[in-house]
């Protein structure tokens, strides 16, 4: 692996509601090396969005980060102070968010928010910001920008909503970009459309990037790298070839197994069968446990995060030393023979 | 928080809350009659309230709302003295008149105040939210205890009976108004993505608040302002009547009612006339509020 532009560490980020905390975040370990692609794979309400908010400090009361270090550059962003976040926000980390309808304010034009980030980090007056907000829409494949700076949100389509949002994100060059589940709100022309803008902009500007989705099918065009997550913590971390050929953790497995393939004949999918279980009735073991055909009873201990010979990560019993049983994990095509 | 905004973005066309032009706006609040109506009807005072506070200080008619003529006491309506004459002789048309930049400003000037002080502790109270919020909303709850008459009453006491203590008065008792209205609407308009999405570009909290949030929860305030002005005029009124607000011979419509109270059998229109024109305007005040309300909230839109 190449040089880490982010380094997350046991990333615990808690929520406190009328005295109970809920973990959405429990102890998330991954990096992104320098100028790659991260994706974070999980169904809702497995931490991811938490843990990319946690990256920017933008967690709003009444959550909180509760530990874990989080170093960007070698610079630790738990402790860093408010004034420097804010530095960092925009200028070196950006963020896109999912939902391209309501992330514009509607009470001013695409060019006044584009020269927002203009003005906060670089201090450009309105002529200046507004030739370089042009640049930005063009970058982004806007057609006609100099009409589009002067329109209002509600004048755009949801998929030039996201361009734009892409573009203010990117609008100072930033080294990581976020981007939170981008192309969920859009139809797949556009999706395809967007990841090929991050994809090229990417190599354009030299970021690396962290793509948050739960689409399988993203993952595999962009990423380089992959998080799989359950229940706030990372059940498997692998580069992109090893998790699409040879998945390791029964969740990613099965997350596989859900999704309908070209190259085999099948009638049916297989679904992970029951569902996430609800924060405050999580199992102290393997979270995932009570839903995976393997579980036997040594998973209702928490296995660690284990680095295995070709350098990926599985948090499983399975490949442990003290597992007892069958080893490895029946992949689909292995199972089905109607 | 994006799922409730998939919902809305789909049930709702995509609307700029801002009105986009006077002309639009006026289009839509046409469609009310009695909202325009009761625009017009604020149209005229406001013009009439203006030549009103001329003439008192200057002298246009050259008749003073103060000058006595007790040979002509508690005369009815008649073509020289338009709305009668009070128990002085005074001629009631002229104080009508020249007290109207009164009513109408302490009313406006109140709500603004009220305004000035509600709408930051609200967003201040929302946006933070945590003991900033407790802090700042408990002192609203104390406020709010009181009928807000009788804490008028009280300050005013305090403070001695005069135009710019009647004014401050009443501002107090609005000021818990404003302040959970745009501390509602700040809850909602914050937990909106491009609040986020402005912080993660770097935006310092001030201003995220006067550029990003302000502008989104403008309606409300101004809806509850214009239905406050209403309020506020009958407040004063109401204290003046009792003595307690803008000092006779102030030509106060309030107090002009107080003047006529005991001539109520054998001269009605002393208090009719004043009485009327506080009808008048709060009425006004209010259709006039209430179409705004329906013009400025996107869903009424059709």
């Amino acid at each position: 692996m190449s040089e880490n532009i982010l380094d997350i560490n046991d990333l615990r980020t808690s929520f406190f509601v009328e005295g109970n905390e809920i973990k959405a975040v429990d102890g998330v370990t991954f990096q992104v090396p320098k100028g790659k692609t991260l994706g974070i794979v999980g169904e809702s309400g497995s931490g991811k969005s938490i843990s990319a908010l946690s990256i920017l400090q933008l967690i709003d009361d009444p959550g909180k980060i509760v530990g874990g270090s989080i170093r960007f550059k070698d610079e630790e962003l738990t402790t860093a102070k408010g004034s420097r976040m804010r530095n960092i926000r925009g200028n070196e980390i950006s963020m896109i968010f999912q939902e391209p309808m309501t992330s514009l304010n509607p009470v001013y034009t695409i060019g006044q928010q584009l020269r927002e980030a203009y003005k906060i980090h670089q201090g450009l007056g309105k002529r200046e910001g507004t030739k370089r907000a042009i640049e930005m829409l063009e970058l982004v494949g806007i057609p006609s920008p100099e009409k589009r700076v002067d329109q209002y949100p509600y004048e755009l389509s949801g998929g030039m909503r996201q361009r734009v949002m892409i573009a203010m994100a990117l609008a100072c060059k930033p080294e990581l970009l976020i981007a939170d589940e981008p192309t969920t709100a859009l139809d797949v022309t556009i999706q395809a459309q967007i990841l090929e803008l991050i994809k090229n902009l990417q190599e354009e500007i030299g970021m690396s990037v962290v793509m948050i989705t739960h689409d399988l099918g993203v993952v595999a065009e962009t990423c380089d790298y992959v998080a799989v997550m359950y229940c706030g913590k990372v059940v498997e971390f692998a580069d992109i070839e090893t998790l699409f050929e040879n998945p390791r953790h029964p969740y990613t497995v099965g997350l596989l197994n859900s999704l309908p393939r070209h190259d085999i004949d099948q009638d049916e999918l297989v679904p992970i069968k029951g569902s996430v279980p609800a924060p405050d009735e999580m199992p102290s073991g393997c979270r995932f446990a009570p839903r995976c055909p393997h579980a036997s009873d040594i998973c209702r201990e928490l296995p660690e995060l284990e680095t295995q010979e070709d350098g990926n990560d599985v948090r499983c019993w399975i490949y442990t030393e003290q597992w007892d049983g069958e080893k490895g994990v029946k992949v689909y095509d292995n199972e089905t023979t109607s | 928080m994006a799922v409730v905004s998939k919902e809305t973005a789909l049930e709702t066309k995509p609307v700029n809350p801002r009105v986009k032009s006077m002309k639009d706006f006026y289009k839509r609040l046409k469609k009310n009659k009695s909202a325009l109506v009761g625009f017009y009807v604020l149209l005229f005072f406001f013009f009439v309230s203006i030549f009103g506070a001329i003439d008192a200080n200057y002298g246009i008619t050259g008749v003073s709302s103060n000058a006595t003529n007790l040979t002509a006491k508690l005369q009815g309506p008649s073509a020289e003295y338009w709305f009668g004459t009070d128990h002085l002789g005074r001629d009631i048309f002229i104080r009508v008149l020249h007290g109207m930049y009164i009513t109408l400003g302490v009313g406006f000037a109140a709500t603004f105040l009220a305004g000035l002080v509600g709408v930051p502790l609200g967003i201040i109270s929302g946006y933070f939210g945590g003991w900033v919020d407790t802090v700042i909303m408990r002192i609203m709850d104390i406020l709010l205890a009181f009928p807000g008459i009788l804490l008028a009453l009280a300050i005013v006491s305090v403070l001695g009976g005069s135009t710019i203590n009647v004014t401050i008065a009443i501002a107090i008792g609005a000021v818990p108004q404003f302040a959970r209205i745009v501390r509602g609407s700040t809850l909602t308009t914050k937990k909106l993505e491009y609040v986020d999405a402005i912080r993660a570009l770097g935006a310092k909290n001030g201003k995220i608040i006067f550029q990003h949030i302000l502008p989104n929860i403008m309606s409300p305030i101004i809806v509850n302002t214009t239905l406050f002005i209403a309020t506020a005029i009958l407040s004063a009124a109401g204290l003046s009547f009792l003595g307690l607000g803008v000092q006779p011979p102030t030509p106060e419509w309030g107090a002009m009612l107080n003047d006529g109270r005991n001539y109520m059998y054998q001269a009605s229109h002393i208090t009719f006339f004043p009485g009327m024109m506080i009808v008048i305007v709060v009425l006004a005040f209010n259709l006039f509020g209430d179409g705004l309300r329906d013009a400025l909230d996107p869903k009424m839109k059709k």
